[in-house]
């Protein structure tokens, strides 16, 4: 305390003076912009440069390449498997949110939120591992219900949208709970006395103010499915056409001499495909966040 | 779980529900969570299952005693764990004067470090990686006769790849940004730096003394997912062609099925280990103040 008043008039004139907090400014800022400007920007310059040019000069023959046989093939079989799972683990992912969220038991909803927690985070190779040691060719299930004899192979399409729904459901869940806390007990009582039916009421009121949260859910989910590579490579390697796959390979120079630049032809492919779809999410979480709070 | 549902019904049948309409819907909560527990639970007794029952010998615990005796494991999963530290350094050291920026002095940069620090989710990291091999590859090319190249060299030094620092620095600030976005949130900060600097405090002593100890759950949740981000990637380091534990995992996979499952179910203990003491923290902060 007795510091005070000596120190006072000294630190008056600086905060008159200079406006001392605002020194930094900008400033503070400015190494994290030129980090993520150099460590971002360069690689993407570099990725935007490679796909437009061919030893040397301009074109478009890359992106071509690109749009064209297995390429397409891949690409398109990403979009696929990623709809498939972002639409049905949305769809699954709600109904489990709304079990534990009308649930009495909070027991039983923390410890769904925070398994879901863990599962959501729970991809790449372990997660390719677990699902092989479960139901792949030698897996416990395979074997002990005699799957393999019934046609049953995990390395499909099918069983990888089986394994991408493993940590699509979790972050759905997440996603969900929030959503589903905000509506509120008073819109279905009202909806109730002015006798509407339990259909009625997700129809008319439950459904449109859950649509921002739920659209947001399908389009991370379809981002997760779309950008997944290590649970794919550890799991199907090559078998299931997927772009991350064809760009991992191309990479790794499995590719006809003079076509090295097709690999970043299909990341530009990626991006343009992953940015519209997130571009449809960022208006709606701000949609969403208007019910939310 | 059939003891769940007679118990949970009464919740359906909420007082306002004198019609009983939604009786018809009984038990379907039930059914959901007992069919979403066989689908999360099995996977992961399975792999259990796989690990410990040998086709010849029964039932046996090698592979995880195995684990730590491997070819490879301790030096995989030191570098894993050094490059998490160097980022989690990087990163907090980046982003937190860039947000206390933003939150105290120049608002209008907001937009700006939302845009840098979603740009990372939308970017798919195998792109990121094709960007980045572009360059790594140009470098040594154009640059052979300047002191570039020796930096081009040195980042990529195999004992510990400066460039997948770089690389996690990146694709960890959205978690980050978020974290750290919450805890700023949570405290007056610009209340607590003026208070601060009006005693004199000089700018590193705000940061270290008022700030960091304000913001130490936020910290801790930054640290922990970019911890849990870094020991699980793959893409990059697998495309640049290094091997921190993740890439290790893969290669053991073809010489030893059980143990790489193994590991597998190691690296979620692990997981849900942070995970757990990260929202321990959280809460003991929140129980406190």
């Amino acid at each position: 305390m007795t510091d005070i008043s000596p120190m006072a008039p000294v630190r008056l004139p600086r905060r008159a003076g200079g406006r001392r907090l605002g020194a930094p400014g900008w400033a503070a800022a400015l190494p994290l912009l030129i980090f993520v400007g150099l460590a971002f920007g360069v690689p993407a310059a570099a990725l935007l440069g490679g796909a437009f040019t061919s030893e040397g000069s301009f074109t478009t023959a890359n992106l071509t390449e690109s749009l064209q046989g297995a390429y397409l093939t891949a690409l398109l079989g990403s979009v696929k498997l990623s709809v498939l799972v972002a639409v049905t683990g949305a769809v699954l992912g709600t109904f489990l949110a709304q079990a534990v969220v009308t649930s009495r038991f909070r027991a039983l909803r923390e410890a769904v939120l925070t398994a879901s927690g863990v599962l959501a985070n729970f991809g790449g190779v372990p997660l390719a591992f677990a699902w092989i040691a479960t139901l792949g060719n030698s897996g416990v299930l395979t074997r002990g219900l005699g799957l393999g004899d019934a046609g049953w192979s995990l390395y499909s399409f099918w069983g990888l949208a089986l394994v991408y729904l493993y940590f699509s459901i979790p972050l759905m869940v997440l996603v969900m709970v929030p959503a589903l806390d905000g509506l509120r007990p008073q819109w279905r009582e009202a909806a109730r006395g002015n006798g509407a039916s339990a259909w009625q009421f997700w129809r008319y009121v439950g459904v449109p103010v859950l649509t921002p949260a739920l659209l947001g859910g399908v389009v991370l989910l379809f981002g997760g499915a779309f950008a997944a590579y290590a649970t794919a490579a550890a799991m199907v390697g090559t078998v299931v056409p997927l772009v991350t796959l064809q760009i991992a390979d191309a990479l790794t120079g499995n590719v006809l001499i003079g076509h090295e630049n097709v690999a970043l032809a299909l990341s530009f492919d990626m991006i343009v495909v992953a940015g519209l779809v997130m571009a449809v999410y960022l208006p709606l979480q701000r949609r969403s966040a208007r019910w939310l709070r | 779980m059939a003891a769940l549902t007679p118990t949970v019904l009464p919740d359906v049948e909420a007082p306002a529900s004198r019609t009983a309409r939604p009786r018809r819907v009984r038990g379907w909560r039930g059914v959901v969570l007992a069919l979403a527990g066989l689908y999360f639970v099995v996977p992961l007794l399975a792999s259990f299952v796989f690990t410990v029952n040998d086709p010849v010998r029964g039932f046996t615990l090698d592979a995880y005693l195995e684990i730590f005796g491997a070819e490879g494991f301790v030096p995989s999963l030191l570098l894993s764990l050094g490059l998490a530290a160097a980022t989690i350094v990087v990163v907090l050291v980046l982003t937190l004067p860039a947000m206390l920026a933003v939150r105290l002095t120049a608002p209008r940069l907001r937009p700006v470090m939302e845009v840098l620090c979603t740009l990372p989710l939308v970017v798919p990291p195998i792109t990121f990686v094709a960007g980045i091999g572009t360059v790594l590859r140009w470098g040594p090319d154009h640059l052979a006769a300047t002191p570039f190249y020796q930096t081009v060299i040195a980042v990529q030094d195999p004992a510990f790849p400066v460039v997948l620092v770089i690389a996690y620095v990146v694709l960890a600030l959205p978690f980050v940004y978020r974290a750290l976005d919450s805890g700023l949130g949570a405290m007056d900060v610009r209340t607590l730096v003026e208070a601060a600097r009006n005693c004199g405090a000089s700018w590193p002593h705000v940061l270290l003394r008022v700030v960091v100890p304000n913001l130490a759950s936020g910290l801790a949740s930054a640290s922990f997912l970019t911890l849990a981000l870094v020991l699980g990637e793959y893409t990059v380091a697998r495309l640049l062609g290094f091997q921190p534990f993740s890439v290790w995992i893969v290669t053991i996979s073809g010489s030893d099925a059980a143990m790489s499952v193994a590991v597998s179910i190691f690296s979620l203990l692990l997981t849900w280990l942070l995970l757990l003491v990260l929202s321990t923290a959280g809460t003991n902060r929140r129980s406190r103040s």
